[in-house]
């Protein structure tokens, strides 16, 4: 099981999160010419790394605060959790 | 080749079983091949089997990076079937349902393929009118699809909870009589042996490190064992397509993530179906050794783990008891996971890219092991033909750019996100 630090509640158990996905994923600006490829790399192309993951998960069962959690796609290990709005160091 | 029969297993079995020849060769990699297939699982070997019976292309390797049949096809819950409403699957799988009745036949191995047929339980109405819907799109097709009522489901499966007081209870389902299991390692062993007989190479401990590709053609691979020069090279690396992907610059519509099974200890035959649970994600079946074989949701982040985690066991198996109660009693004998390509919109990829010699199939996402011929069949004939199958045709890279999506559970995208 794993463990999740949620950056507004502390550490609790994977049961009470829901995953989101990939967190480095940007929206194409609003307000602007999008490209078919810029969309197409925003709604379905990831690059699913093997090894460090940014991802968003959502402390569901918690304070319902989606939080970016930096993880290790292999070993499972978390290195770090940050707020929703924190930019990723 | 020996060819395997009762008699030479009568004539090895008198001289102490010293004589067998081996099934297949360990070759050291040549310096050029026509084409080059990565990965050695039950995908990788059917279409070099294909290459080579089909389109007489013999000087091919097949590259694994540790041993043949170790990933997926061992791993899986050995489920075949070709139950799908959208004609791309439908079809694709019946052609594919069609080379697993002939397969044993044709491959010299038992591969012990048993049509006992699949029920997908309804818990609904709606869901009842779904599956309504979806056998007839399959009937349409010329696959089998029977709608069972709540009786008729119980005579066939009485193990099932038909009591008043449940959740979830049975209304009734929708059965493909023609679906079944079949023994999945032999699969990968039928295939291997019969393409080795025929001159494919099959290199293992070979780990592929990058590629060559020169003005948009590929010119051949890199590996641990040394510089490979290939015309062509197909990419069946279910659960490794991110990975090798990286290498070659593409970024694909694929997630990879870690999907579970589990057997329990062998009981006496009480199951002779393979039944889904249609209130979650769950599906049982029982095994000649008498395990119940079952399976159900992906651990539900991005893993390369090829081990899973304790609540999504906990949470299937819930489903597994809530459908069949006495499955409580049983103690678990082994539980194991594989890494899937989860694709996008819950179907595979079966495609040419952008690199010329540059072949790609992946996105099996949960069902890559009913489709092992047919995958192997079209990517084979993608390969030699340059260009795709008609029956492979709706498997195509671009459908997401172009909005073409096979989207069989009408989820849209990320059909897996729950």
């Amino acid at each position: 099981m794993l463990h999740i630090k949620c950056p507004h509640c502390g550490m609790r158990s994977q049961n009470e999160f829901s995953y989101g996905g990939d967190a480095t994923v940007k929206r194409p600006e609003l307000n602007k010419e999008v490209t078919d490829q810029e969309w197409d790399n925003f709604v379905y192309n990831r690059v699913s790394p093997r090894g460090k993951h940014f991802e968003l998960w959502q402390h569901l069962s918690g304070c319902r605060q989606w939080i970016k959690v930096e993880r290790d796609t292999a070993t499972h290990e978390i290195f770090k959790t940050y707020k929703a709005n924190e930019e990723i160091a | 080749m020996q060819k395997y029969s009762i008699f030479s297993l009568v004539k090895n079995a008198l001289t102490g079983h010293q004589n067998w020849d081996l099934a297949w060769k360990d070759p050291n990699p040549k310096e050029e091949y026509d084409v080059v297939i990565i990965g050695g699982g039950g995908h990788g070997l059917a279409t070099a089997y294909y290459l080579a019976k089909e389109h007489q292309i013999t000087k091919v390797a097949i590259i694994e990076k540790g041993w043949i049949g170790g990933g997926n096809v061992g791993r899986n819950t050995t489920i075949i079937r070709s139950n799908y409403m959208h004609d791309e699957n439908g079809l694709f799988s019946e052609f594919g349902m069609d080379l697993w009745r002939k397969m044993s036949q044709d491959l010299n191995y038992n591969v012990m393929f048993s049509p006992r047929g699949i029920i997908n339980l309804a818990h609904s109405d709606a869901q009842m009118n779904a599956y309504a819907r979806r056998g007839n799109s399959m009937r349409l097709n010329g696959i089998d699809a029977v709608l069972l009522n709540r009786e008729e489901v119980k005579e066939l499966i009485p193990m099932a909870d038909f009591s008043d007081n449940v959740r979830f209870p049975i209304f009734g389902g929708l059965m493909q009589p023609s679906a079944g299991t079949a023994r999945h390692d032999a699969v990968a062993w039928g295939y291997a042996r019969q393409a080795d007989s025929m001159g494919v190479d099959i290199i293992q401990n070979c780990e592929v490190t990058g590629f060559d590709v020169s003005a948009g053609k590929i010119k051949g691979i890199r590996t641990s064992r040394g510089n490979i020069k290939a015309k062509k090279v197909g990419l069946c690396v279910a659960g490794s397509t991110n990975i090798l992907a990286e290498k070659l610059n593409m970024t694909l519509p694929i997630e990879t993530h870690l999907l579970q099974a589990c057997v329990s200890e062998p009981i006496k035959p009480v199951l002779d179906k393979v039944v889904t649970f249609g209130a979650g994600h769950f599906y049982v079946s029982q095994s000649d050794k008498g395990e119940m074989v079952m399976g159900g949701d992906l651990d539900g982040y991005n893993s390369y783990a090829q081990r899973g985690n304790l609540p999504t066991l906990q949470h299937v198996l819930t489903e597994g008891i809530a459908m069949m109660p006495f499955l409580s009693k049983l103690k678990m004998l082994r539980t194991w996971g594989g890494i899937m390509d989860m694709s996008m919109d819950g179907s595979p990829i079966i495609d040419k890219t952008h690199i010329e010699g540059l072949y790609l199939n992946c996105g099996w996402c949960y069902g890559g092991f009913k489709a092992t011929p047919a995958s192997g069949w079209t990517f084979a004939h993608t390969i030699a033909q340059d260009r795709v199958h008609e029956l492979n045709a709706g498997y195509s890279l671009n459908r997401f750019s172009t909005g073409h999506l096979i989207d069989e559970k009408g989820l849209g995208t990320k059909t897996w996100i729950s």
